[in-house]
């Protein structure tokens, strides 16, 4: 269960941004679509609890993000919440499976057979010892999205994963969240303006 | 993966940057502590060899040169003195023991010393193989001088005259080993001991050459009818014990004022010798103490760069879901494991100093300095390297606590 009401944020008095409910039933995968500068990251990082919003509620999976303490937010983020960044970022002095074990550490989930069968999954199991600066564009975007579905999360974020890439790749990419997704039992929230996506989505928001 | 493996990573990542701070901090540590190791081991040294020593008597010169020659053994004696007058002192009421010591020779460089067997007790000299003299040209050999040279049991050293190995030498004088004594880390060491009355047959001979060979004959026990018989007989130096501890004030200066021969008091000359030291060791140890100051600046500006360099990846790391304090512990096992290598790396390095500084005394004087013991002081050069490493990370610290995850990631 995914909720939100009246959400609102704004950044020093100055930018407002008023966001539509959202309502998602479990399984139930949503795409938010809107141009620049509109408070599509913003509305992302409202959801991942990495803001705090002025007014209105978040509810994740029964928890009202407002009420939680950074520490309590830390520990939901690592327990429920995957991000996949527009870029992709890494732990530059890590190796691809060095970063994931890292992402593993963090939340306290150790499992290198999960690494290595994601790793597989994604079709990047032979660059798992290489280091980050040394995979191709494709390959960070996919050794990202590894990194945000190694912890199981109950849901995946994803910002901007396809804006780059041309007809072919983006579908490919979508599919591979999708996929990803559905396999290791997570709900996905695409935030993007790119309206190709559109017709891989049931449910989607316009802002 | 852990905290801690990824801090070690990450030093390794940007090992340049790393190598850097290290070095500088390594240098510091390293000259402070070779400063202290060596200042520490050098006192020790002297200290070893004073014990029992409370003045020494000897021809009039520099008073510190007396005490160098007579009982470190390391500069060229001031002159000789007559035995007739050094037996008036050691009748002195004053006097506890005293020790009289003849040099002229020497074997390869290291010193034949004609001395009292009270010499080698002194030292706490203990014979390990073979026996004490009983007459003229058998000798004792330093574990030193024996390990250096070869030297065996029986064998036969031919000595050159005077202190330097390109002395004249002796052809006809051949010392005969009939003792190896065991190592006493003291000046023994590196002497090669005979009886007084070898050094005097040796003279004489140049002397009068013509003289009666039986004279020489005599043995220890009857050195006391000699005196009488060749009152121009000469020793270099006497060891002297005082009877109490009061003596050391009046005495010396009795001798100073009153006869032709000097007196000066180890300790004093050794503790003047210390005060010059000091003002160069204190100079160099504050030029080192800058050095690690720096090096903490160092540190900090080479975490407070990689910080900026690296805001991506904490903000990545924050979103999945570690702590703050996580992050924090991070940065400052980054700088801890800097500055513990940084303080290992200095006190191998100032080993290594010791074993050349030592190498060098070793050459140039027969002295050799071999402790590895850690030093208290040591112990705070540690402390001191902890600190410089959370002091340099506590800015970093403080901006990771700051730092708004939101913003950075926003701002790609």
């Amino acid at each position: 269960m995914i909720k939100t009401k009246d959400l609102a944020f704004n950044y020093d008095n100055q930018v407002f941004f008023k966001f539509p409910n959202i309502n998602l039933k479990s399984n139930e995968d949503l795409l938010i679509i809107g141009s620049s500068g509109i408070g599509k990251t913003t509305l992302l990082h409202l959801l991942a609890g990495l803001l705090n919003s002025n007014s209105g509620s978040i509810e994740l999976f029964g928890k009202e993000l407002n009420q939680l303490s950074s520490h309590q937010l830390d520990r939901f983020r690592k327990n429920n919440i995957g991000i996949v960044f527009q870029r992709p970022h890494f732990v530059n002095s890590l190796t691809v499976k060095e970063n994931l074990q890292l992402a593993q550490y963090i939340g306290n989930k150790k499992n290198n057979n999960r690494i290595d069968s994601i790793l597989k999954n994604l079709n990047i199991l032979d660059k798992s010892n290489k280091k980050t600066n040394l995979l191709s564009q494709g390959e960070k975007q996919r050794a990202s999205i590894a990194l945000a579905i190694v912890n199981s999360p109950k849901l995946i974020l994803a910002d901007e994963p396809t804006s780059s890439l041309d007809d072919s790749n983006c579908f490919n990419v979508i599919k591979l969240l999708k996929k990803q997704a559905t396999e290791y039992g997570a709900q996905l929230i695409v935030i993007t303006h790119d309206s190709r996506l559109k017709k891989h989505f049931n449910k989607s928001i316009e802002l | 993966m852990n905290i801690f493996r990824l801090s070690i990573k990450n030093i390794f990542n940007k090992p340049l940057s790393s190598a850097i701070s290290l070095a500088l901090l390594v240098l510091g540590i390293g000259i402070i502590s070779l400063l202290l190791q060596l200042n520490s081991l050098i006192k020790d040294q002297m200290n070893n060899n004073l014990k029992g020593i409370d003045m020494v008597v000897g021809a009039k010169g520099s008073p510190l040169q007396l005490i160098l020659s007579s009982v470190y053994h390391v500069d060229s004696p001031t002159g000789n003195i007559s035995l007739a007058e050094a037996e008036k002192i050691s009748k002195n009421r004053m006097v506890g023991s005293s020790i009289k010591l003849l040099y002229g020779d020497n074997y390869k460089g290291y010193r034949i010393v004609g001395a009292e067997k009270k010499f080698i007790e002194l030292y706490n000299g203990i014979i390990k193989e073979g026996r004490e003299w009983n007459s003229p040209y058998e000798v004792l050999v330093g574990s030193k001088v024996y390990q250096k040279l070869k030297i065996n049991l029986e064998d036969e050293l031919i000595s050159s005259h005077g202190l330097r190995e390109s002395g004249e030498s002796h052809d006809d004088e051949s010392f005969k080993v009939v003792g190896l004594l065991k190592p006493s880390n003291s000046v023994i060491d590196q002497l090669i001991i005979t009886s007084p009355q070898s050094v005097w047959n040796i003279h004489e001979t140049h002397d009068h050459d013509d003289e009666d060979e039986h004279e020489h004959d005599d043995e220890d026990e009857h050195e006391h009818d000699h005196e009488h018989e060749h009152d121009d007989r000469e020793i270099t130096a006497m060891l002297i014990k005082f009877k109490s501890p009061m003596n050391i004030i009046q005495f010396p200066r009795q001798i100073n004022e009153n006869t032709n021969l000097q007196a000066a008091v180890p300790s004093y000359e050794i503790s003047r010798l210390f005060k010059l030291f000091g003002f160069g060791i204190e100079t160099l140890s504050y030029l080192a103490y800058i050095i690690i100051i720096v090096s903490g600046f160092s540190l900090f500006i080479n975490l407070f760069n990689s910080m900026n360099e690296r805001k991506y990846e904490m903000a990545l790391i924050r979103t999945l879901g570690a702590s703050r304090f996580q992050l924090s512990i991070m940065i400052i096992f980054e700088s801890l494991i800097l500055t513990i290598l940084g303080f290992i790396l200095g006190l191998l390095f100032s080993r290594f100093g010791v074993m050349f500084v030592s190498s060098l005394m070793e050459e140039s004087l027969n002295y050799n300095l071999n402790s590895f013991k850690i030093l208290i002081e040591e112990y705070w050069l540690l402390v001191m390297s902890v600190l410089i490493g959370l002091i340099s990370s506590l800015i970093p610290v403080i901006r990771v606590y700051k730092m708004n995850i939101s913003k950075i990631l926003a701002d790609e």
